[in-house]
């Protein structure tokens, strides 16, 4: 050993390492708990099951369709639902609490990396196995419901887009909210709050099309619909090619708000953090 | 330049308070009250490049909270700090990648994984390039013998085997400057033993900076010359660890072992211990020498030692002084 300084990979280069090194660091971790993942991913799919029963069955009492949705249309929006759902989830505001409360924020505070990288990272490593195991879950929910699903090469490649554009929009939206926990260690509770506006805002319970007007009107305000309902419709909606880029674009416009929002809200909240439990 | 200077470093934290019960959490929901605790107050202190310091303190006396300030984890409500000529509360990169922060009682390595994936990780976050990475990685390894133990995941390591790996994955970016917190908490004496000399070494080879609080007195006079003892806040003593006796203990130890081994020695001091033909006797600091002078004319010594009190009664001491 000697004390000549280490050298030093350049930025981009070590913020690309980083993010493939994390990413793999998850895979691994999950590997080691296949069984329980995908145990959590069948337990997931209930939520998506109950509502594509219930509005099959509205659909059926009322000779086929609710305002211009088909029963098959319905099961392809909800078993797609399932994979944009996978994609966006994120560490929540409970887990907020346990990382505080145990300490584990302190260890990311001492890192030369804003934490958000790491959680990005490490999520995205996750989904990466989650959504391997979520395939043959799809197979059968296809084979059960008979989803009417036909999409063009351009629409699976913006899903592709979509999907990563929710997971961001989502991590920013939930950071903000999990930063709650750096003046009370109760920010969970904001979160209930938070799912209710989003359950019924962002096309996660009932497609938007199906809701009132104003409710879409006020939908299109708010960044919920981008990390829900735009990226099921990628694939479900038969979008032309203008409304499905300016979606991304949509998406690109939350992201950049949310991030502005993290960097403020962050250097305001770390000044707050108190240690607590370490 | 001070690799370390504090300079009036406050810490208050602003605590909720009730009594206990129905009524008084009911009276809590309209009438909240607080109470301002000051954990550090108003210490100044200066550590050179290269020192390792001992940070001395009972619970709740201060240590950790000021080495929280100095990591940058906890802002500080008053007066300054500077690490390597860095503001810590700003926790600008590159002050991150020179420090590292130990806490002997936290894990902060992946608990699913074997250590090396996690020193794999670190080598990412802070930048090392691969080379002097792998260089580092191993010598840090081999220094500290845990080569059988790098590759099982962490959750299957002792605490010993998992704080020494936490330990090579808290330096793999090659700080310099470690505050270590309580690094051998709940060790045995091998492992302690262990950890002492790799952080001496670790301070040898790259004349890193070391602040280290510990409860166990042998880590603090294997390793520091020097010792800052704080209590409630504020700093009772800094200066060098020999210098702690003389300045708190206001007396001596005279060992002394006698033909006679069933004299009775009390009209010379306070009698600690009689083993068999050996007794312990304190004695005032200033009457050290008539009393030696004493025992060796009135009584058949065989052998006769003058020792300082041992550190843990005086660091006793000292806290029992500022208690009152």
């Amino acid at each position: 050993m000697s004390a000549v300084p280490l050298a030093r990979q350049h930025p981009v280069r070590a913020m690309v390492d980083f993010y493939v090194t994390a990413m793999r660091t998850q895979v691994q971790t999950q590997f080691q708990y296949r069984a329980a993942a995908y145990m959590y991913l069948v337990g997931m799919v209930a939520e998506p099951v109950i509502y594509l029963v219930v509005w099959t069955t509205i659909a059926k009492q009322q000779g086929g369709e609710v305002q211009g949705i088909t029963v098959g249309q319905f099961a392809a929006y909800y078993i797609v639902w399932t994979l944009v759902r996978n994609m966006n989830i994120v560490f929540t505001p409970y887990g907020w609490e346990w990382r505080i409360r145990e300490g584990q924020f302190s260890a990311a505070l001492l890192r030369p990396l804003h934490p958000i990288h790491y959680d990005i990272a490490e999520f995205a490593g996750g989904k990466l196995i989650w959504v391997v195991l979520y395939l043959p879950i799809a197979a059968g929910l296809t084979l059960i419901f008979d989803p009417d699903l036909s999409v063009t090469p351009l629409e699976v490649c913006v899903f592709f887009v979509a999907i990563w554009g929710a997971y961001l929009i989502r991590t920013m939206l939930l950071w903000l909210l999990g930063m709650v926990t750096f003046w009370t260690t109760r920010g969970s509770a904001i979160f209930e709050t938070y799912i209710m506006a989003e359950l019924l805002l962002s096309g996660r319970l009932v497609p938007l099309k199906l809701m009132p007007e104003w409710t879409q009107s006020v939908a299109d305000f708010l960044p919920f619909q981008w990390a829900f309902y735009f990226p099921i419709q990628t694939l479900v909606g038969d979008l032309p090619a203008g409304e499905l880029l300016g979606g991304l674009g949509m998406q690109v416009l939350w992201i950049a708000v949310g991030s502005f929002l993290v960097w403020i809200c962050f250097r305001a909240s770390v000044s707050k953090y108190s240690a607590v439990g370490n | 330049m001070a690799a370390v200077d504090v300079s009036e470093l406050t810490k208050v934290f602003r605590v909720p308070e009730r009594e206990a019960g129905l009524r008084a959490s009911m009276r809590a929901l309209f009438q909240r009250r607080h109470r301002d605790v000051r954990a550090v107050d108003s210490i100044s202190f200066a550590i050179g490049g290269g020192e390792v310091v001992g940070f001395l303190g009972p619970n709740g006396a201060g240590k950790t909270t000021t080495l929280k300030m100095l990591s940058g984890l906890l802002y500080p409500t008053a007066g300054e700090a500077r690490v390597l000529g860095f503001v810590p509360s700003r926790r600008e990169r590159d002050f991150l990648r020179q420090i590292t922060l130990v806490m002997g009682n936290r894990n902060q390595l992946q608990w699913d994984l074997p250590a090396l994936d996690s020193f794999e990780l670190n080598r990412a976050i802070y930048r090392v390039a691969r080379e002097d990475f792998r260089r580092l990685r191993d010598e840090l390894i081999e220094l500290l013998d845990v080569g059988d133990l790098v590759r099982k995941p962490v959750r299957n390591l002792s605490l010993g085997e998992r704080m020494k790996v936490e330990i090579v994955g808290s330096l793999v970016h090659r700080p310099q400057v470690l505050f270590l917190d309580e690094p051998t908490i709940g060790l045995d004496v091998t492992m302690q033993k262990r950890i002492r000399s790799f952080v001496a070494e670790y301070n040898r080879r790259y004349e890193a900076t070391v602040l280290l609080t510990s409860h166990y007195m042998a880590d603090v006079e294997a390793l520091c010359r020097r010792v800052i003892v704080i209590h409630h806040g504020r700093i009772l003593f800094d200066g060098p660890l020999t210098q702690l006796g003389s300045q708190f203990a206001g007396y001596k130890t005279i060992e002394v072992a006698l033909a006679n081994g069933a004299a009775d020695l009390s009209r010379y001091g306070d009698v600690l211990e009689r083993d068999a033909d050996r007794v312990k006797l304190r004695v005032e600091k200033a009457d050290a020498s008539r009393v030696t002078a004493l025992l060796l004319s009135e009584q058949e010594v065989i052998d006769l030692t003058i020792e300082d009190p041992p550190i843990e009664d005086v660091i006793e001491l000292v806290f029992a002084e500022a208690s009152e």
